[in-house]
């Protein structure tokens, strides 16, 4: 397929407003939406039914991130020591080009003509798909969620379920158009038997697997996957060269880092106490296996996770593990649904990374798109202050060059705060204000200047005609 | 690689510098929550009861009655050609098992060659069975380190694959394992946890089995005498 097919993410706040208006106005898409998130918020309750106990186990995950980060460098060299005294080859990339042009040239070495994938959010963040595709290599989603969203040229609209925007007669309607026109699949279990035929056959041709990474363990150099498909295992197993790439922050110090972090993971992202799979992999085949990869390698991937670093709070981004719990919280992502972002991570952890990977003056925006309820703060199984990442970032936003804070925008928003501290600081102002707008409020029009914009997506507020002072004076107080 | 090596570089200074002139608040090791102490019986049952909850169907046997559970297994799923390993302990006794009551068992077949020259062997049998390294009560869990008799693929590409556990491997939890079993000093090239059949949720929630891997998973719990 020509490259200008494949989806890609385009930051732009105004098409991100436009988009964000025609997802509040499609029933379908929010139906789906929020059929899938009540589903997933459910299940996570029934894993976690007990919060103290919850409370324990993320404090014990949080301290595994943590101590990854105060030690990043050191574990690193240590991952990067052990996976090559195990066999596993590691390249580092600074951007995703660079690591785009590493994956081909493995490939383009060892003749791959078909490549397997299986989940990946760094090879989004990469476009690797396309890449390949330009250079004549066909890399196939064998997720069955990315499968479903690869043929139809979209991009994952969640991070753990990519196909979660579409509901079943869409899907079907998709199976029967582009990936086998004699189908008669309808059923969950039917499209589920299809898409296994097709991706068994491509299992067993191909030449190449990719796969992301979950956890990265320093002390073994061992690459962890957690899955349910089983399609993780296909890709890492059977082709004769797997390639794991992986964020630089993935690292882990122990083994004994492995359970808390495996379990709020699928707790936090499925509601389920395990996947179906982990896999651990410290090496490609040795002497005498029979199967397994000839050679296995790994790509560290910077692109912007090493400037991340540099200060104390925006650093806890890097804390996260990808289990999508605060989108599912979200909603702003419930409502409007991961495809009107147009970015490879939607929903909360988006908004805090995005603007910090493809930098503030370009994605800076999507950092105002929450209402700061902070439902992912309390969620997140590692703890991240995303609320507080959210407001520096608007800060930095706001303030990222001089001229902009001086716009006619910000002089009417100065001028508004101003007249509200006079009113706020002089009673008399005050009481004058409050009288005036409890008899003459509610007769204020919607689209009074000012007041119109507000009440663009709201309903006005009713105003008592009675303040809460002279409440008080009239009834008192009821201290029970 | 000379690109990726400087690139390397460039990475690791950055890094560098910058965890040298920050501060880290000072990292406390967690305390590990106390394992739960379960009897033997409690574990087969959590495991049992977890497993089941996913799929799976567990059988508890013994030494004695492990061949005629297994042989009727075979025979209610209707398995014409199974995937074993011959000189594993399970090996034997399956061969053994088939050299004394032939019509009893399906035909047998072994991996004995490379992936690249047994491709559509693997992809043709119906089954298989392998040993496990252990279980994990908590998460209701197979422990599997493939081996050159049991490789990597046998507990994937066989659309049912058939588990034997030993009662007295099951662990608590995998925290437990790690660390009793010094894993960290023995990583073979591929470790696994297996807990349940292949299955996805990816069209609209609905949770089907057999997805990629096996659609069954059947773990035959042996309880010594
Ligand atoms: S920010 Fe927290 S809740 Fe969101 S994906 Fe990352 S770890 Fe999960």
């Amino acid at each position: 397929m020509p490259p200008e097919t494949m989806p890609h993410q385009t930051l732009s706040e105004k098409s991100f407003l436009e988009d964000t208006a025609k997802a509040l106005k499609d029933p379908q898409l929010r139906r789906n939406f929020k059929r899938a998130m009540s589903g997933l918020v459910a299940k996570r309750r029934n894993v976690f039914p007990n919060a103290s106990e919850f409370e324990g186990l993320r404090e014990q995950a949080s301290a595994v991130r943590r101590k990854t980060l105060s030690r990043l460098p050191e574990l690193l060299e240590l991952l990067e020591f052990n996976c090559e005294r195990n066999g596993i080859r590691v390249h580092w990339a600074e951007t995703t080009e660079e690591a785009n042009r590493i994956v081909l040239d493995i490939a383009n070495e060892a003749e791959v003509r078909l490549a397997v994938k299986g989940k990946s959010m760094v090879s989004e963040e990469m476009g690797l798909n396309a890449f390949l595709e330009e250079h004549g290599i066909e890399a196939i989603e064998s997720d069955l969620g990315e499968y479903i969203i690869q043929v139809d040229k979209e991009l994952p609209s969640h991070i753990i379920m990519p196909a979660i925007h579409k509901n079943l007669e869409e899907i079907s309607k998709l199976f029967q158009e582009k990936v086998d026109s004699n189908s008669t699949s309808e059923t969950a279990e039917e499209m589920t038997a299809t898409a296994r035929k097709i991706l068994r056959k491509k299992f067993h041709d191909a030449d190449m697997g990719l796969s992301g990474v979950n956890f990265a363990v320093a002390e073994t150099g061992t690459l962890c996957l957690v899955e349910n498909e089983g399609n993780g295992r296909f890709c890492t197993t059977l082709p004769k060269i797997h390639v794991a790439l992986m964020g630089i922050e993935k690292v882990v110090e122990s083994l004994q880092d492995l359970p808390p972090l495996l379990t709020t993971l699928t707790g936090s992202a499925t509601g389920q106490p395990i996947t179906t799979y982990f896999n651990m992999i410290s090496g490609p085949r040795r002497e005498g296996e029979k199967d397994g990869p000839h050679e296995v390698h790994l790509v560290l991937l910077d692109n912007g996770r090493s400037k991340m670093y540099e200060d104390e709070l925006l650093r806890e981004t890097l804390l996260c593990i990808r289990c999508g719990a605060c989108m599912n919280h979200c909603p702003v992502y419930t409502r409007i649904g991961g495809h009107a972002y147009n970015t490879v991570y939607p929903g909360p952890i988006g908004k805090i990374l995005t603007p910090q990977i493809k930098g503030i003056e370009n994605a800076g925006y999507l950092a105002n798109a929450s209402s700061l309820c902070g439902a992912c703060v309390e969620v997140c199984p590692v703890q991240i202050p995303i609320t507080e990442i959210l407001l520096r970032l608007r800060h930095n936003w706001t303030h990222q060059n001089k001229k902009r804070h001086w716009t006619d925008k910000n002089r009417l928003e100065l001028l508004i705060w101003n007249g509200w501290k006079q009113v706020f600081s002089k009673p008399g102002l005050y009481r004058i204000q409050a009288g005036l707008l409890g008899r003459l409020g509610n007769l204020l029009p919607k689209q009074t200047p000012i007041l119109s914009r507000w009440a663009r997506f709201r309903s006005l507020p009713r105003f008592s005609k009675k303040s809460l002072h002279r409440l008080v004076e009239e009834e008192g107080i009821d201290h029970e | 690689m000379s690109e990726s090596v400087s690139q390397r570089s460039r990475i690791m200074k950055r890094l560098t510098t910058i965890h040298s002139r920050s501060q880290f608040a000072e990292f406390r090791p967690m305390k590990q929550p106390n394992p739960p102490s379960w009897t033997l019986k409690e574990k087969i049952s959590r495991l049992k009861s977890t497993m089941e909850a996913v799929h799976t169907e567990v059988l508890l046997c013994n030494d004695l009655d492990f061949s005629s559970v297994f042989q009727r297994v075979v025979e209610e799923k209707g398995i014409g050609r199974l995937l074993y390993a011959r000189n594993t302990a399970l090996g034997s006794q399956i061969y053994l098992m088939k050299e004394r009551t032939p019509n009893k068992l399906p035909e047998l077949a072994t991996y004995d060659e490379s992936i690249e020259n047994w491709k559509e062997q693997l992809f043709s049998v119906d089954a298989s069975v392998t040993e496990t390294r252990g279980g994990i009560a908590e998460t209701g869990s197979l422990i599997l380190w493939p081996t050159e008799e049991e490789p990597r693929l046998m507990s994937l590409v066989p659309p049912i694959h058939l588990a034997v556990l030993k009662a007295e491997t099951i662990h608590h939890n995998f925290s437990e394992v790690i660390q009793k079993e010094k894993w960290s000093e023995q990583m073979p090239t591929n470790a696994l946890l297996i807990s349940g059949p292949s299955k996805t949720a990816d069209i609209e929630q609905t949770l089907v089995y057999g997805v990629h891997g096996p659609s069954q998973l059947v773990v035959f719990v042996i309880q010594s005498n």
